[in-house]
């Protein structure tokens, strides 16, 4: 039996030590797609927040009715179904960012952090756990893409959210393109593991100590 | 006639150079930098991956155009092409178990992970947004196959170089695989123009 965690916790592992983009590489695509501004980013990252919560709710409410043979179909239709719900949101309410990302935004359905959730998750939990999860884990992938779009806004643009900020001087280019994305990752991912190893050592040294 | 055979092939080249999956449109990442790292690989994956993508827009083409269109159900198409994809990867792994069992031990395991690619979605869905007839969808999904295969082995044939290079540690596995994917797509960036608007 797995040992409860408590929603708060479940919250903090998504975001932090299971962050789907810097720990665990996955669902890639459209970190570096629409994460030339930070709007789009923002978006993104909210839609599949939103998605990955839905589903998680929907598949462990259902889950005494699945049967395990037949999961996975099920939770691709599933999560095919709400990602309609938000595509066609999206075309309703912000009609300009959808025919931007919209293709990104369909290709949610083919996320193998969403499949994942459900897979490892809410298909063993309660429904309102397995939101908690949902939350944590689109957060973890909201933060990050908020991250990369705005380091990639800020340089390529000289702008965050539209508004110019570094006036004067001469945005690169190169930050704009599709080569910026890669790099801007890379080294985000690089930084993320350089934090997480400085802080491993020191909480061995505390242990150590304690010792 | 020999009109149209320019159109397709100005499809296959503008969606394996211009418009690389990998390098412009970032998709399939997960399996680029997953199956990079050994060419072996890298090789079996991209056969593999041409074949069932231009299978899939070609059953995707029929479906949406013969069936869905007539009863008005285009608002459906993300679930039916999941359907259509995960389908055909499933039939396509039982139907080579049976009839190639040597071709399905080398490739086998790359059928699996497809289903899990975007490009295997984005490549329908295009075909629906530019409205292509059916020769143009097929041209499509064998630019992209050729297109990913080209990204492939690019990668595959440095990751195995990188592997030896001392890279400082907190860059080591795929942040630097990262980068060097942005330097490829930065030269990738000198296709653009090829074809005239």
């Amino acid at each position: 039996m797995m040992t409860k965690l408590r929603n708060r916790d479940l919250v903090i592992r998504g975001l932090i030590q299971e962050n789907t983009i810097f720990r665990q590489a996955i669902s890639l695509c459209p970190a570096i797609a629409v994460t030339s501004n930070l709007r789009n980013g923002l978006m993104m990252g909210l839609a599949v927040m939103f998605v990955q919560a839905m589903v998680n709710i929907t598949v462990a409410s259902i889950r005494q009715f699945i049967h395990p043979r037949i999961r996975l179909p099920i939770f691709m239709l599933v999560i095919s179904g709400w990602v309609t719900i938000v595509d066609m949101f999206m075309s309703a309410f912000v009609p300009e960012v959808q025919a931007q990302i919209g293709l990104y935004i369909q290709l949610i359905v083919a996320f193998a952090s969403i499949l994942a959730g459900a897979e490892t998750f809410a298909s063993k939990n309660k429904p309102v756990a397995a939101f908690f999860d949902g939350i944590g884990r689109g957060a973890g992938f909201l933060i990050a893409l908020a991250f990369i779009s705005a380091v990639r806004e800020i340089l390529g643009k000289g702008s965050l959210l539209g508004m110019p900020i570094l006036a004067g001087s001469k945005p690169l280019l190169i930050m704009v393109l599709p080569a910026g994305g890669f790099i801007t990752a890379g080294v985000l991912m690089a930084l993320f593991n350089f934090l997480d190893s400085k802080y491993q050592k020191k909480s061995e040294a505390l242990a150590g100590s304690a010792e | 006639m020999n009109h149209e055979f320019i159109k397709l092939f100005e499809i296959v080249i503008a969606s394996s150079l211009i418009n690389n999956f990998v390098f412009t449109r970032f998709l399939g990442l997960c399996i680029f930098f997953g199956v990079s790292k050994k060419m072996e690989t890298a090789a079996g994956m991209s056969l593999t991956f041409t074949a069932v993508m231009m299978i899939s827009s070609a059953l995707s083409w029929v479906v949406f155009n013969l069936i869905m269109v007539p009863f008005g159900l285009e608002f459906l198409k993300i679930v039916i092409f999941i359907g259509i994809v995960a389908g055909l990867v499933q039939a396509s792994d039982t139907i080579m178990r049976k009839i190639a069992p040597a071709l399905f031990h080398k490739l086998g395991i790359y059928l699996a992970l497809i289903s899990t690619n975007c490009i295997i979605m984005a490549v329908p869905v295009i075909n629906v947004d530019e409205h292509h007839s059916f020769l143009e969808s097929l041209a499509l999904g064998l630019g992209s196959g050729i297109g990913f295969a080209l990204a492939l082995v690019i990668m595959a044939s440095m990751r195995e170089k990188l592997e030896l290079a001392n890279v400082p540690k907190p860059f080591r596995g795929l942040p630097i695989a990262f980068i060097v994917t942005g330097m490829i797509a930065l030269a990738f960036t000198g296709f653009s123009g090829l074809i005239p608007e």
